[in-house]
This record gives structure tokens, C-alpha cells and sequence, in this order.
């Protein structure tokens, strides 16, 4: 395999796996103190504010636009097949 | 067909060369291979994350119907959701999902002849918990008549700042299997075919990688943000091979028609972002956007807003709005001057430029199911959604004979979406 320059990788894959990694590490050696205490997130634990609330539709519906648009993905669902004509 | 999508890490960590990521007119493969720095940096967080603790989800069964209809297409069947824990660190997911399919849309009468079909998905799915560290993996497998696809997915989940963030790595890959159907025998009255068969002359494939990158932020005691950036990678044959392009011919209705020619490789960017607001009278306003684009040139911006409203204790009542809007693929054109007039041609039109208009409303009712003690939540739940396309440059081709050939009407679909699911937890 011949060598290939830093020019030629993909240049948005490695930011991003470059920010992730850097995220996370900086989250196992940071003390960073909750700026909302456990004691004050009820509305955020109300079912209404859940981002997976009937992930059965959204499933759907995912796929459903999928099929039909040209642009995918950034949606967190993963599918498969086509069923598209 | 379906682009492969979401993302990941152990690839790379294996240091396993990605696909090639060209651009969409070049045939020969660039790999996204990582730096031994990235691979590091990988390498390390996926050893050394911090070990606190997470949560896997509920329990939970869901069965639904669900149904489209429209621009001549009804696809409806059921799906069938079902999660279980096992212990404390384990959770298992299994989904079968069926599309029935009845298709008279304006491609297939243009190229091709209506035709009745059955799409099934099965997939099983297991989440490991590890800490606040969450590792998940899955398996799907999809198959129709003349399409059948095995994708794979893996994410690693991490909760940190005091569970203020959540952070996801993702991958996945998938592999597609792609026939073209052909009548065998047709009936002697020539109206439909008995007997459709794979033709033995076209078997083709596809391979999807995608990575994904998540971020799910606690900003306020009432506000959350939901960031999401994924790259996927298609390589293979990414056309359909039942719709055709058309160019200009005299005579007749003044067109031809001709296969489509598609590039074998695409690569694409998405980012998206999500905000849920907290109202205080208990109802949750919902924001997102999401900016799209790739090597075949489309760009794609989505705009949705949602406002869910709790009411009489028992109802939950949702309501969305969603505008779509893309350009059309730079080999995309809904006629074309002449035959063979460049390298690569299309026609279809989840290529050509639109915008789409979707409106939403769902309702929800929580129920007891009586001498049934150890189901503690159920729910039943209606949504129907209409969605609105006008294309800007793909023309009813069907009218041509009265219009002539690239003057025929502009296309518009109305389309009907419904869904009824019941939801226990247990």
C-alpha cells in the first residue's frame, strides 16, 4: 500500500474523532461540579422531555422520510433495506 | 435505495483502513486512515474512560400499525418493539418490522408496471452497561424480493459532569445485496404477472460505513440540547435499477427513455441539533435543524418544531411541524438534450431540488390493564402526519403527450402517514 499524506485523510473524521476523544478523556481526570444539582432536574426527568419518548414512531418516521429525501443521517436511528419505489 | 449511515470508533482503533471517500465522478479510492495521534486518543478513551454509572432503558413492549399513502404508493404493516433487561448491566432489544408494499407511483408507470411487495426487518440489539459507560451493538436484516441488506452497528455512551452530558461514539456497516425483478411468465390477459422472478443477468452490491458523533447536554434546569454529526461512506451500485432517465428524442412524445448511470461512490456530512424546552405550565417546546450535504452535491436543510402538551392526567397530546428543503444532485436532470450527453445521469427524484411540508399531530392515552400487576404503564397512541412535496425541476412525464416533452406540469405529492401503537412498561 502506497503512503498517503495527511491531505488526502478525511479532514471532518478526524476532527471529529479528535473532539470526542479529547471529551472524553478530559471527562475521567475533570472535576467539573453539576451546574444544575441532581435535586433541581425534575422537569428534565418528565417523560415529556425525553429525546427517546415512543422511539417506535420516530423509528418510522425516520425511515419513512429516508426514503424519500436525499439527504440521512445526524438522527441517531440506524435501519437497513430499502423499500423505496 | 438506501444510503448506509451512523458511525464510529473501533474501526479506527483497529486501525482498520476506512472506504474510500472519493468524490462522486471518481472511481479510484482515497482511505480516511487516522493519525496514530487520533488513534491514541481513541485508543485511550475507550480504555481509561471513568468508571461511575448509567442507565439502561425500561422495559418496554410496543406494537404497532403503521401506513403511507400517496403520489400512488400505500406501504402499511405492522412492527413489533420488545426491550428487556437481564440483571443490572444488561439490556436486550428486539424489533420485527414489515413493510407491504403496493406501488403505482409516477416512476414505476413511467418505466415500469405496479407491483405488490413484502419488505421484512428483524433486528436484535444489546446494550452493556459498565460504569456510566454504556456499550451498545446490534444486528439488522432487511429483506424484499430484490433487496436484501445486513448492517451491524456498535456505540460507546459515556455520562459525565455529574450526568450534565452524554457523549456517543458510533459505527456502523452494512452490506446490500441489490436484484432487479423481471416476469417470467406474464398472464395471458397481459395485465399483471403471476410469476416475477430475480433476473439472472443483474446481481449487484453495496457497502455503507457510517460514523457518528453525539452529544446530549443538560444546559438549564428546563432546557437540554441534542447534538448530532455523522459521515457516511457508499460504495457500489447506489442507483434503482427500475427508474430511468429520459432525453430529448424526436417523435413520439418527444422523448426516450435509458438507464440511469450513477457514480459508485458517495460520501456525506450531516449535523443536526436539538432543543427541548421546559414551559411552565408542563408542556415541552421542541426546536431542530439539520444541515446536510454531500459529494453528489445535494444540499438538504431540515427545520422541525414540536410542542407536546400534557392534559387531563392521562392525555399527551403532540403536534410538529416540519419543512424540508434540497438541491438536486449535480448529475440529475428530469431531461436531458441528448442520449449519453454526460458520464453520470439520473432522474430520480429523491435527487431533484423540493421542498416538503409536513404537519403532524399524535395523541396518547395512559391506561391500567386490570389483574395485570406487574405491567405498571400502559399507553395507547394515535399520529397521523401529512406531508406536501412540490418539486422545483422533476415534471409529470405522464403528460407529455399533451404538454410535449420538458413543458409537462411540475410534480406534487400529498402523502398521508398514520400510526396507532400501544406501549406497555413492565
Amino acid at each position: 500500500m502506497s503512503h498517503r499524506s495527511e491531505r488526502e485523510r478525511a479532514p471532518a473524521l478526524r476532527a471529529a474523532l479528535r473532539l470526542a476523544a479529547l471529551a472524553l478523556l478530559l471527562a475521567g481526570c475533570s472535576g467539573v461540579q453539576p451546574w444544575v444539582k441532581p435535586y433541581e432536574r425534575e422537569h428534565l426527568a418528565d417523560p415529556i422531555m425525553s429525546l427517546s419518548r415512543n422511539s417506535i414512531s420516530a423509528t418510522y418516521l425516520d425511515h419513512m422520510f429516508e426514503t424519500r429525501e436525499g439527504s440521512h443521517g445526524a438522527t441517531g436511528a440506524v435501519g437497513g433495506g430499502c423499500g423505496c419505489n | 435505495m438506501r444510503p448506509g449511515r451512523l458511525a464510529a470508533a473501533a474501526d479506527a482503533i483497529d486501525g482498520v483502513p476506512g472506504v474510500p471517500v472519493t468524490g462522486a465522478t471518481s472511481g479510484s479510492g482515497r482511505r480516511p486512515a487516522l493519525s496514530p495521534f487520533t488513534r491514541t486518543l481513541l485508543a485511550l478513551l475507550i480504555g481509561a474512560g471513568p468508571a461511575l454509572s448509567g442507565v439502561l432503558p425500561e422495559d418496554e413492549a410496543d406494537v404497532m400499525y403503521h401506513s403511507y399513502s400517496g403520489g400512488g404508493i400505500t406501504v402499511e404493516g405492522p412492527s413489533v418493539l420488545i426491550r428487556k433487561k437481564v440483571g443490572d448491566s444488561l439490556s436486550f432489544t428486539a424489533n420485527y418490522y414489515e413493510d407491504m408494499i403496493s406501488s403505482a407511483s409516477i416512476d414505476v408507470r413511467l418505466s415500469a408496471s405496479p407491483y405488490h411487495e413484502i419488505r421484512r426487518q428483524k433486528s436484535i440489539g444489546v446494550d452493556y452497561l459498565h460504569g456510566k459507560t454504556t456499550y451498545s451493538f446490534g444486528y439488522i436484516n432487511s429483506v424484499e424480493p430484490d433487496y436484501r441488506a445486513d448492517t451491524t452497528y456498535y456505540s460507546v455512551s459515556q455520562d459525565m459532569f455529574g450526568d450534565l452530558t452524554t457523549v456517543t461514539l458510533g459505527y456502523k456497516r452494512a452490506w446490500d445485496r441489490i436484484y432487479r425483478d423481471i416476469c417470467n411468465a406474464p398472464h395471458p390477459t397481459g395485465t399483471y404477472c403471476p410469476d416475477i422472478i430475480n433476473d439472472p443477468t443483474f446481481h449487484q452490491q453495496a457497502d455503507h460505513r457510517g460514523y457518528s458523533f453525539g452529544a446530549s447536554q443538560i444546559l438549564t434546569r428546563n432546557t437540554l440540547i441534542d447534538l448530532n454529526y455523522e459521515i457516511d461512506t457508499d460504495e457500489g451500485y447506489l442507483a434503482n435499477p427500475y427508474r430511468e432517465i429520459r432525453y430529448l428524442s424526436p417523435g413520439g412524445l418527444g422523448f426516450t427513455l435509458a438507464p440511469q448511470v450513477y457514480p459508485n461512490t458517495r460520501t456525506s456530512n450531516a449535523a443536526s441539533v436539538l432543543l427541548k424546552y421546559y414551559l411552565p405550565w408542563r408542556a415541552v417546546l421542541t426546536a431542530q435543524y439539520r444541515y446536510y450535504h454531500d459529494t453528489w452535491a445535494v444540499v438538504g436543510d431540515t427545520f422541525e418544531l414540536g410542542y407536546t402538551l400534557p392534559v387531563w392526567h392521562r392525555w399527551v397530546f403532540d403536534t410538529t411541524l416540519r419543512y424540508y428543503t434540497q438541491s438536486h444532485a449535480s448529475f440529475y436532470s428530469d431531461l436531458f438534450p441528448r442520449a449519453d450527453y454526460q458520464n453520470y445521469e439520473a432522474r430520480d427524484r429523491e435527487l431533484a431540488a423540493f421542498d416538503s411540508y409536513t404537519v403532524g399531530f399524535g395523541a396518547s392515552y395512559e391506561f391500567e390493564i386490570p389483574k395485570v400487576p406487574w405491567i405498571h404503564k400502559s399507553s395507547a397512541n394515535l399520529r397521523v402526519d401529512r406531508m406536501l412535496i412540490d418539486y422545483s425541476d422533476f415534471r409529470n412525464a405522464l403528460l407529455a403527450d399533451i404538454y410535449g416533452a420538458g413543458n409537462e406540469p411540475l410534480y406534487h405529492l400529498d402523502a398521508t402517514i398514520f400510526e396507532a401503537f400501544i406501549s406497555v412498561w413492565f
